[in-house]
């Protein structure tokens, strides 16, 4: 079933083109397309994590230039990624239609939207690293529009810094991908054929080829220092804001450097050259940065901005861990990150729309009034701070067992460090919205309010955080059941580590 | 290296219908644009028919190239042999120049509908019409003679072009663009009177085996590059240029961007490669012009107030991506697999911004056309109202840009590629700069268009058909990263 990976990624490609094709007007007719496709996309990535279960790895490809090919490959890292990308990408859809209701340019953001989604499950799905790179690019493109949606000129700016890191971290990319193919030719993710053989006459231009790679890749990753678009893009809508951070670009980067880590160098390789030491000691410094940042925001969405750079960075310690308990850390927070994650965001944005709450210190109090949307965001935050039973626990606890496996103790201390701070800037959150006077009992008033519904808020702005909420509770109540995060994650470590 | 432009004798004589599928490519766009000029076209689908007849004839002259290799025809006029021959390189550059002609004739009828123009405005179909058959017999052209008129009706006619809007402003540029261009074709004229006084040869496939380094191959080479470099717009004599399409028609400018000058510059190297065979510092000299002109380009691009020039200076860099590929095509000892990644790099950055750079130039007219405004401020609100003009824009931009899935991706994965085998990091730096460039003087395109607190004015509605054009030309250099294996094919026809 050649046709699947292509299937799956043409869904939305078609979505957006079709959207892009309609008049601004046609309202019905785009929310039709926009969920009609992100179900079908859903539907063709559960088959594909359903084949891949089976054994099976759906490829295809097709020629560009002499030796190098397109390929899409649907591989157990592979379709992990395309799984979160769909469901949430459907969750987000559901969200988007809800909040945008009435705004204008709706046309130009859902049809960039889809092709945002595209480039995502590109990323995924891509067999080789030229693959991987149309898409890495397509995201970053298809994105800009987006972030500057608002068109003032804080969101104008904020593109403009956007681009600035990633095309130059593209350009970085792509000069790391170019220096590799020269040596290497075309080396598919799937290659049984480390490039351990180029080891002993080339050691300095792979070390070079790994940090131009991953260098280009940390700048989506967030990764200290070059994270500093990430707080600024905050000015995007918040659907975006949850994509951004829960699944498209952050999260691209991640996944890159897994892709390189594993598919491309092999962990031996990278072991060997030395470099995932440093990436930990990194990758570590992020952790704490961000949490530390974090903490003095006055603001909830750039509080949660940091928070993404800090959490983020979880995905590549747990990576450099070298040890197949770091990888299934590394890997369930993938998934749980992107769950807990959007669903802080969604109800961010809730909060805005309904009572026009952007700083921290006007929420006292909200959980009287958006009760189902404040214990979202509760689970949220538990799971941030990595509390049982929640999926963030899950991750903290492998990442923990891995760290000691691998006898870097200081890891463990870092995680120590980084729960504390995450409980530092979450907790104050919760308490405010559940234990505060606020407007709610009749004490001031809140900065915006606006009926947008019959129940607290927009059904379609309610549902998808309570959605995702309850599904992040499920990944780690039921990390033991078969298809959960955790579950998927050990089959892919397993593969990884016992080929 | 000669022998990648197909300067061979041919095997194979051309079969009957490629004979008249010549005669009808190069006659065919005369007659069109002198019944053209007796009746103007109001309405798109005669164009359109027309269009479809002459790409058919470079369709079907394009499979014969590709399966014979090379078509060679050869007549004897007054004592003189006159030899023309296509191959798989002649071929994609044939089919693409009457594509490009055809999106710049098929938009014509709407853009003169709407800018309602004096009588002057049915030369535009006759000069078009010559256009490319002048276009047509650059790349046919096996003779030194043939290639010169070849260049010379091209320079003629698109100077006429230019100046057909009729403003004093663009009068001015067109006179300047006419001294130029005939002191290029003069200096060229010098080079090739050297050549034929000193190796009495006019074939290039036989003045290539006569041919022998020294002082009259040095001048010879300096005189018709520098000809071909200022007809070309290879930086430093590129000054011409922006003022000529800043008040050019918004057709004629996306055929000259697009097409005209790449005629010179395929010339250029053609020419060198046969002169030039066994030296490395021509080639080098035009390198480091060319990493200037990126940069230069770029920056001009970048500060540039009115769209028309921004689109205009980004053509000055684009040429320099071309132009820093020169050592790798020329110079001696370059190896094999770096050289035939180079030449694939070249030709494919050569189409891909034919395309893109006459879909921009489109795009860019229809905006203007609607706003009514020139400058970039001008642009403010448009994405709001004309989306699908400022797409258009975009999806060329990605090419110019060298972003994926674009054809100008992966030509320059293809030049980055050979640079890095060779070790020409100079030219690795200056594509990465030119990359960031071009980002920098697009992007700061549509944060004006972006920018919703400007407020609303009138604009005028346009065609239908319009930006469909620019969209076809737009998403064609798109999608041509992908396939690139399809027309890079037919680069490879002599390789076996």
């Amino acid at each position: 079933m050649a046709w699947l990976p292509l299937a799956a990624l043409a869904v939305s490609l078609v979505a957006a083109v079709a959207i892009f094709s309609l008049p601004e007007t046609a309202r019905p007719v785009r929310t039709v397309i926009n969920l009609g496709a992100a179900v079908c996309k859903v539907a063709l990535v559960a088959l594909m994590v359903g084949r891949v279960s089976l054994g099976f790895e759906d490829t295809f490809s097709f020629q560009i230039i002499g030796g190098i090919d397109f390929v899409l490959r649907a591989d157990a890292l592979g379709v992990m990624f395309a799984g979160l990308s769909s469901i949430l990408w459907l969750c987000t859809t559901v969200y988007a239609i809800g909040y945008l209701e009435g705004a204008a340019n709706r046309k130009r953001f859902f049809g960039f939207f889809s092709l945002c989604v595209t480039s995502t499950l590109g990323i995924a799905l891509a067999g080789n690293l030229f693959t991987f790179l149309i898409f890495y690019e397509m995201l970053t493109l298809s994105t800009y529009p987006l972030v500057v949606h608002a068109g003032t000129q804080k969101a104008l700016a904020a593109g403009k810094v956007y681009l600035r890191y990633t095309l130059s971290a593209g350009v970085v990319l792509l000069l790391g991908v170019v220096l590799l193919y020269s040596l290497t030719g075309d080396q598919s993710f799937a290659s049984e054929q480390g490039l351990d053989r180029y080891l002993d006459d080339h050691r300095v231009l792979l070390t070079l080829v790994f940090t131009l790679l991953v260098g280009g890749l940390a700048v989506k990753a967030a990764i200290v220092p070059l994270h500093g678009w990430l707080p600024r893009a905050m000015v995007a809508p918040a659907p975006v804001s949850a994509l951004l951070h829960a699944v498209a670009v952050v999260k691209a980067g991640a996944f890159g450097i897994l892709r390189i880590i594993y598919d491309l160098y092999g962990i031996e390789l990278s072991v060997e050259l030395g470099v995932t030491t440093v990436l930990a000691v990194i990758a570590s410094i992020t952790i704490l940065y961000g949490s530390l940042r974090a903490i003095t925001q006055a603001e909830l969405k750039p509080r949660l901005a940091y928070s993404t750079i800090s959490q983020v960075s979880y995905i590549v310690l747990g990576v450099c861990l070298i040890g197949p308990f770091g990888t299934i850390g590394a890997l369930a927070h993938l998934l749980n990150q992107g769950l807990m994650k959007v669903t802080l965001f969604f109800c961010a944005g809730s909060y805005a729309e309904e009572l026009g709450i952007h700083r921290i210190d006007e929420m006292n109090g909200a959980g009287r009034r958006m009760p189902l949307t404040s214990l979202a965001f509760t689970v949220g935050a538990l799971g941030m701070m990595g509390l049982p039973p929640t999926a963030g626990f899950i991750t903290k606890w492998y990442l923990g067992i891995g760290a000691i496996e691998a006898e870097m103790l200081w890891v463990v201390a870092v995680l120590v460090a980084s729960t504390l701070l995450n409980a530092l800037y979450f907790l104050p959150i919760v308490y405010r919205l559940w234990f505060c006077q606020g407007p709610a009992h009749g004490v001031g008033q809140w900065p915006d309010e606006q009926r947008l519904g019959r129940l607290e808020t927009h059904g379609w702005l309610l549902w998808p955080a309570v959605f995702t909420a309850l599904a992040s509770l499920g990944a780690g109540l039921l990390a033991g059941l078969p298809f959960s995060p955790l579950d998927w994650a050990t089959r892919v470590a397993v593969g990884e580590y016992l080929p | 290296m000669t022998w990648r432009f197909g300067l061979l004798e041919s095997v194979f004589a051309p079969l009957a219908p490629s004979h008249w599928a010549l005669a009808f490519a190069l006659v065919l766009p005369l007659l069109a644009g002198a019944g053209a000029a007796l009746a103007p076209p109001r309405r798109t689908w005669p164009v359109l028919v027309v269009c479809l007849l002459i790409v058919a004839c470079g369709a079907w002259l394009m499979r014969d190239a590709a399966q014979a290799g090379l078509l060679r025809w050869q007549w004897s006029v007054a004592g003189v042999t006159i030899a023309l021959r296509l191959n798989g390189l002649g071929a994609l550059l044939l089919v693409v120049s009457q594509c490009v002609t055809a999106a710049a004739a098929l938009y014509a009828p709407g853009f003169l509908r709407l800018e309602s123009p004096g009588p002057q405005a049915r030369w535009l179909w006759p000069l078009m019409g010559v256009t490319l058959f002048a276009l047509s017999l650059v790349w046919l052209a096996a003779d030194l003679l043939t290639l010169y008129v070849g260049l010379e009706l091209l320079s003629l006619a698109a100077v006429g072009m230019l100046v057909l809007s009729g403003k004093p402003e663009a009068l001015e540029a067109g006179m300047r663009y006419l001294l130029l261009t005939l002191v290029g074709s003069l200096t060229y004229l010098m080079g090739v009177a050297l050549i034929i006084g000193h190796w009495g040869e006019l074939e290039l496939a036989r003045l290539a085996e006569v041919v022998e380094p020294g002082a009259v191959a040095w001048i010879a080479a300096s005189l018709l590059g520098a000809g071909l470099a200022l007809k070309a717009a290879l930086f430093p004599l590129h000054g011409w240029l922006t003022p000529v399409h800043q008040s050019a028609w918004t057709p004629v400018s996306a055929l000259h961007a697009g097409l005209v000058i790449k005629a010179s510059l395929y010339i250029l190297i053609l020419l060198w490669s046969i002169l030039l065979a066994e030296t490395h510092w021509a080639p080098r000299f035009v390198a480091w012009l060319g990493a200037l002109g990126i940069v230069w380009g770029g920056l001009i691009a970048w500060r540039a107030q009115t769209l028309k020039t921004l689109v205009a200076s980004s053509t000055v860099a684009q040429l320099g991506y071309l132009m820093v590929a020169f050592p790798l095509l020329l110079g001696p000892g370059i190896a094999p697999i770096a050289q035939s990644l180079a030449w694939q790099g070249f030709w494919l950055q050569l189409v891909g911004h034919a395309l893109a750079k006459s879909a921009m130039f489109l795009a860019a007219g229809n905006l203007i056309l609607a706003t009514g405004e020139s400058s970039l401020k001008g642009l403010a609100g448009t994405s709001r109202r004309l989306p699908l003009s400022l797409l258009i824009f975009g999806i060329a931009s990605i090419t110019l840009m060298g972003l994926p899935p674009s054809a100008g991706f992966t030509a320059k994965w293809l030049l980055l590629h050979a640079m890095v085998l060779e070790g020409h990091w100079v030219a690795v730096a200056a594509l990465v700069a030119g990359t960031l460039l071009t980002a920098a003087y697009v992007f700061r395109m549509f944060r004006y268009s972006f920018d919703e607190t400007a407020p609303r004015h009138h604009y005028q509605p346009l065609g239908r058909g319009m930006d469909a054009i620019a969209l076809l030309l737009a998403l064609a250099a798109l999608v041509m990263g992908l396939l690139a294996h399809l027309p890079l094919a037919l680069l490879q026809g002599g390789d076996a």
